[in-house]
């Protein structure tokens, strides 16, 4: 069924998405929250920046990575200086890439959620004492509780689906930055059709629940004692 | 009575300006009138700090809430203030036991459990603790929002507009709870409302407010008899009389009550020797005579003196006259002055048609 290099491949796939959908959420909710928020009028832009990996070529994105975050690059200075090294062809680049290229699945699911909270909910908050902080606790995360859990699963699932970012950012280096859509891509150039069914049809497997899960179970129904 | 609430606004919104210098009493329920766009709720909202004037002095019971020139600004959640939005507003993750628990998890100075107890009797909302909101009546929502501030035992309670999302019928199933609120535990009430009727209901002062100005502030009888105010000059211009019951004429199904100068007969009420009521008499249902009709059906035939005199619309005069203490309006035409010869100083008679009962 799935060969020692497979079960590597999986693995490091769900490292990957597991801690990209991490940082997507503590970056994100803040950033979906000033987006829901705010009248500035930067709001435009940074909607645009965040919406960008949608439309690009994940080639596109991959490429400017590479460059930013390569030796030479901005990016790739600083993190030298700091003495990680350039990110480029390791775990962490790839972690990198992962959320910029999966940041849109993350913040528009929090963003709708977020506005659709009236700003009377966190005046009667206010009125009730709660200061803004505890406010967000006590009443924005649980009125956003499905937008969350879209945005998760979403997020998870869309990292698990990449491939060019992956292939221009992370390579091909087994146990490192080999994930699965990259090990069924050898395994097709290497003609193992068998091996890439088995990897294949357990990605379509995971993408149509967690698809279906999403589209039938999650509509919230309303508690009722 | 106490002013304790001193409250200055200039606030510029470009094509909305409210510029405000209020001193409130720190008791009773005042209202604050207007039409809608005349800033009554913004002007709420700049005391309970939702809005930030540019320009501002806010200080309860001795206590600064904002000095925009001593540079203080308390948030809305550091004021120990209650506030009741125009729709309840209810947090709908929550139980309505848990929406009243909300506030009071967070604060020190509560009511004791009996007293939450007797609010929660008070708004008759004991049976709906467990539901969620979406499971409520407009009502019941507005009632469990009232209660859900009143149990922070607020020293000052902020209302917008609480019965405007509601119909009739269930704003007659509110509004005896409001008054019986605030007799019974004594917190100072900001009410903001277009309704004369709950004006007339409710109100102990009055606070009349047009295009972001004030344009009169003072005890509710005082400030609907003033003949320079709009409200004298409507259709349903009405005059407020605090009145207590003394009397029961069963044999003509009347009752008779004392207010300040006189006596009047009302239908028969309920209600036990020295019982409150809010009486409210109709400007045209007043009518002057130059002396005391000695055959007449009208009941209530009381002495007076004209206090003021002013034109209305439409060939009408506003008199104000003094029964008593207490001012009464009338609504009567131009025709009638010139030919009872009325001027300001002159006793006459008035015959009350018809008055309503208000609580």
């Amino acid at each position: 069924m799935f060969s020692p290099a497979d079960i590597e491949a999986l693995l490091l796939t769900l490292k990957v998405a597991s801690l990209a959908t991490i940082f997507m959420l503590l970056f994100g909710t803040p950033l979906a929250w000033w987006l829901a928020r705010t009248r500035s009028k930067w709001r435009g832009i940074i909607n645009t920046f965040v919406a960008l990996p949608l439309v690009l070529p994940p080639t596109v994105l991959g490429f400017y990575l590479l460059i930013l975050l390569g030796k030479n690059g901005i990016v790739g200075e600083f993190t030298t200086w700091l003495g990680i090294g350039a990110l480029p062809f390791t775990f962490a680049g790839l972690v990198v890439a992962s959320v910029l290229y999966s940041i849109p699945f993350v913040v528009q699911p929090l963003q709708t959620a977020f506005s659709n909270i009236g700003e009377q909910s966190l005046e009667a908050a206010a009125t009730l004492r709660a200061s803004p902080i505890d406010t967000f606790f006590s009443v924005v995360l649980p009125l956003s509780k499905s937008g969350f859990l879209t945005a998760t699963i979403l997020g998870f699932a869309h990292t698990i689906g990449e491939f060019g970012v992956v292939l221009m950012v992370g390579g091909n280096i087994p146990d490192k930055t080999r994930v699965v859509s990259v090990q069924i891509y050898n395994h097709v150039e290497a003609l193992e059709y068998t091996q890439a069914h088995w990897l294949a049809g357990g990605l379509l497997g995971f993408s149509f629940t967690v698809l279906l899960i999403l589209y039938t179970d999650l509509k919230i129904t309303p508690r009722v004692k | 009575m106490n002013n304790s609430i001193t409250a200055r606004f200039k606030l510029d919104y470009g094509e909305f300006q409210l510029s405000v210098n209020l001193s409130l009493p720190n008791s009773g329920i005042t209202v604050l009138f207007g039409h809608s766009g005349s800033g009554k709720t913004t002007l709420l909202r700049c005391i309970a700090g939702l809005e930030q004037a540019q320009q501002g002095y806010l200080e309860i019971n001795g206590n600064v809430w904002q000095d925009s020139d001593g540079g203080i600004f308390l948030p809305t959640y550091k004021r120990p203030l209650g506030y009741v939005f125009q729709d309840a507003n209810l947090f709908s993750h929550l139980t309505v036991a848990e929406n009243l628990n909300y506030g009071l998890k967070r604060i020190k100075t509560r009511f004791d459990k009996p007293k939450i107890n007797h609010i929660l009797d008070l708004l008759g909302i004991q049976h709906l603790l467990e539901r969620m909101p979406d499971c409520l009546s407009g009502g019941e929502k507005q009632r469990v929002a009232i209660a859900r501030a009143l149990v922070l035992n607020p020293e000052i309670l902020l209302m917008d507009e609480p019965l405007a999302s509601l119909d009739a019928k269930r704003k007659q199933e509110i509004l005896p709870f409001l008054s019986r609120l605030n007799n019974e535990l004594n917190i100072p009430i900001l009410y903001v409302t277009h309704s004369q009727q709950e004006l007339a209901q409710l109100a102990d002062s009055l606070v009349v407010m047009d295009a972001g100005k004030v344009l009169a502030s003072g005890l509710l009888s005082k400030t609907l008899s003033r003949l320079d105010l709009p409200l004298s000059q409507d259709h349903d211009a009405i005059t407020v009389w605090n009145t207590t019951i003394v009397e029961h004429e069963t044999d003509f199904h009347l009752t008779r009550v004392l207010f300040e100068g006189g006596s009047l007969s009302l239908p028969a009420i309920e209600g036990s020797f020295g019982t409150p009521l809010r009486v409210q008499i109709y400007a045209r249902d007043v009518s002057i005579v130059l002396e005391f009709p000695r055959a007449t059906s009208i009941l209530n035939v009381l002495s007076a003196t004209i206090a003021d005199i002013a034109d209305g619309k439409n060939g009408q005069s506003i008199v104000c006259l003094k029964v008593g203490g207490q001012p009464l309006l009338a609504h009567i035409t131009r025709k009638s002055v010139a030919v009872l010869n009325l001027k300001i100083g002159k006793m006459v008679f008035v015959q009350i048609k018809g008055m309503s009962i208000l609580n």
